[in-house]
């Protein structure tokens, strides 16, 4: 394993109020690695994603205990500036949501909020190149003008990968990004995933094992609250170690 | 037996709806089969004269519109900010959102001679007779009745409305994107200004037609305030006194000194005002139709 760690996270206990959610989790996510998370509903998989970027932080009486760190610094110090923070680890929502503005403004928004740019022909640049990283410019070129909500479902999706692009994060949290898109919107997606793993760290949050298995160098599969197991993708599918990821995987339960 | 009963009730509740639409018809029927006798384009464009017994309403129909417009520019703003207060900053399970939302909704039901009662005491006697001392030097300037302390007065009134419109639009902006946009990296105040605001424009119209024509229709919280009977000229400074059309309903009906006389003018000013606040009020429904429906997509 030569990539060098990006995320570490170390005896995680997350808490919705008096439920708790997450028990001692425990991970390290490589640089430049497509981590998967697998698990059944309710596992804490998501609570677990939405954590690596605060996202958690909106949910009254959520709280989070252990470390969170980015490049060995941890994310839930004091000091930590979560703006900046979201802006590095940017993220893709399961249902997809564009704004109800442009194709354009959905993919300069994100510039616009950090106040990367003001120069017009630097952010037509950075739309361009973002659109393209997401595989959509080609659909989009000619109507970068219409609203976002004039595409298919697939394409909003890409939409929202490059909105999230166009602020060159570092990482890239992914909650189920395919699963309410047709089979050949979710293999454009995976492909692009495979695409974007040249540049970004993805963490991503799947019900589709196959999906887990194609995509990722390393999983994680939870199970109610805990990280059950972690390993490189190929070994998790093919010699689990745990009893519990042999049952889910071949698909005993869950 | 039991059918007959069954029967009966069908027959009882489709008689009170019936008698409900009968009156509503009468009230509706009255005011327009007298009311557009007198209606006419001088009705509209002239002052009243001799003693009230003729010419129009235009003085009332111009203070009325001033007053709401002066009252929107107040009105609405505050109730969108306390709406984003409400909506977007406050702990919902909070004591202090739970007392401040109950609050609001109490003045919502406050009789409204009341705050004709209070914009007399608070506005022109508190305010304007502290500013006249303070800065004019004791000379009764805004110490009296005015239409800027009428609107101020219907302002209040009427915030309430804003604030529950607008805080119910806000509330309706999918959560999802206000997720997304602070996943993009942007503040709390940047994703309610470029994505939830502009999500909440119809609402704010919404809140503000229904002000509008909450405003239009109330005299009680002019009486005091600044509404006059009768005034020969239109209010030109924020001091003037000026004539509002229930106002001037109220003056027709029972201060005229010829009632029957002035009774033709009396329907036909009831008319103006209906056919206003009616169009006001169907504007709000239309746009929130179109609301409900984008919302929904």
């Amino acid at each position: 394993m030569g990539e060098p760690v990006k995320i570490d996270v170390s005896d995680m206990n997350f808490f919705y109020g008096n439920h708790k959610a997450l028990h001692g989790v425990n991970m390290k996510i490589r640089e430049n690695y497509v981590t998967a998370l697998i698990g059944p509903s309710g596992c804490g998989k998501s609570t677990f994603l939405r954590s690596l970027n605060r996202m958690n932080d909106l949910i009254p009486g959520a709280r989070l205990e252990g470390r969170v760190n980015l490049d060995g610094e941890n994310i839930y110090a004091s000091s930590t500036d979560v703006i900046q923070l979201r802006r590095r680890v940017g993220m893709i929502f399961q249902r997809s949501n564009p704004f109800p503005m442009s194709i354009y403004e959905n993919a300069a928004y994100g510039v616009r909020v950090n106040g990367l740019t003001r120069d017009r022909l630097k952010l037509d640049e950075i739309v361009e190149r973002t659109l393209r990283a997401a595989a959509l410019w080609d659909e989009v070129k000619d109507r970068l003008g219409k609203s976002a909500m004039s595409l298919s479902g697939g394409q909003q999706q890409r939409l929202c990968i490059a909105r999230a692009l166009a602020v060159q994060p570092e990482v890239l949290l992914m909650d189920e990004p395919a699963s309410a898109l047709d089979p050949i919107s979710t293999a454009k997606i995976e492909e692009l995933i495979y695409e974007l793993k040249q540049n970004y760290t993805i963490v991503i949050v799947t019900h589709n094992m196959q999906q887990a298995a194609r995509v990722s160098d390393e999983s994680g599969f939870f199970l109610t609250g805990r990280l059950v197991e972690f390993s490189e993708t190929k070994r998790l599918f093919t010699a689990p170690t745990n009893r519990e990821t042999e049952d889910y995987i071949t698909g005993r339960f869950g | 037996m039991r059918k007959a009963i069954d029967r009966s009730v069908v027959i009882l509740c489709g008689a009170a709806t019936v008698l409900i639409l009968l009156m509503l018809v009468i009230i509706l029927g009255n005011i327009i089969a007298h009311g557009t006798a007198r209606l006419s384009w001088e009705f509209l464009t002239q002052p009243p004269a001799q003693g009230m017994t003729a010419g129009g309403i235009f003085p009332a129909i111009y203070g009325t519109v001033l007053l709401v417009i002066l009252m929107s520019i107040v009105a609405v703003p505050f109730g969108v900010i306390v709406a984003i207060y409400f909506a977007e900053y406050a702990k919902r399970e909070s004591r202090f959102y739970r007392w401040t939302r109950m609050a609001v909704n109490n003045l919502a039901g406050v009789p409204s001679i009341v705050f004709g009662l209070f914009g007399l005491g608070f506005f022109v006697h508190g305010i304007g007779q502290a500013l006249d001392k303070g800065l004019y030097g004791g000379k009764l300037l805004l110490g009296q009745p005015s239409i800027l302390w009428a609107s101020m007065t219907m302002a209040v009134l009427t915030l309430p409305v804003v604030i529950i419109t607008v805080e119910e639009t806000m509330r309706a902006v999918p959560r999802e994107y206000r997720e997304a946009s602070l996943a993009l990296g942007a503040t709390r105040l940047q994703t309610i200004l470029r994505v939830v605001l502009p999500q909440s424009w119809s609402g704010i119209l919404t809140g503000a037609i229904l002000a509008v024509s909450r405003g239009a229709g109330e005299v009680a919280p002019v009486l005091f305030t600044g509404a006059a009977y009768f005034l020969p000229r239109l209010p030109t400074r924020v001091n003037d006194q000026f004539m509002q059309l229930g106002n001037h309903i109220y003056v027709l009906a029972t201060q005229s000194p010829d009632v029957e006389a002035t009774k033709p003018l009396l329907y036909s000013t009831v008319l103006v005002l209906l056919v206003l606040t009616f169009l006001l009020n169907v504007t709000a429904m239309v746009i929130r139709k179109r609301m409900r429906s984008w919302a929904s997509r």
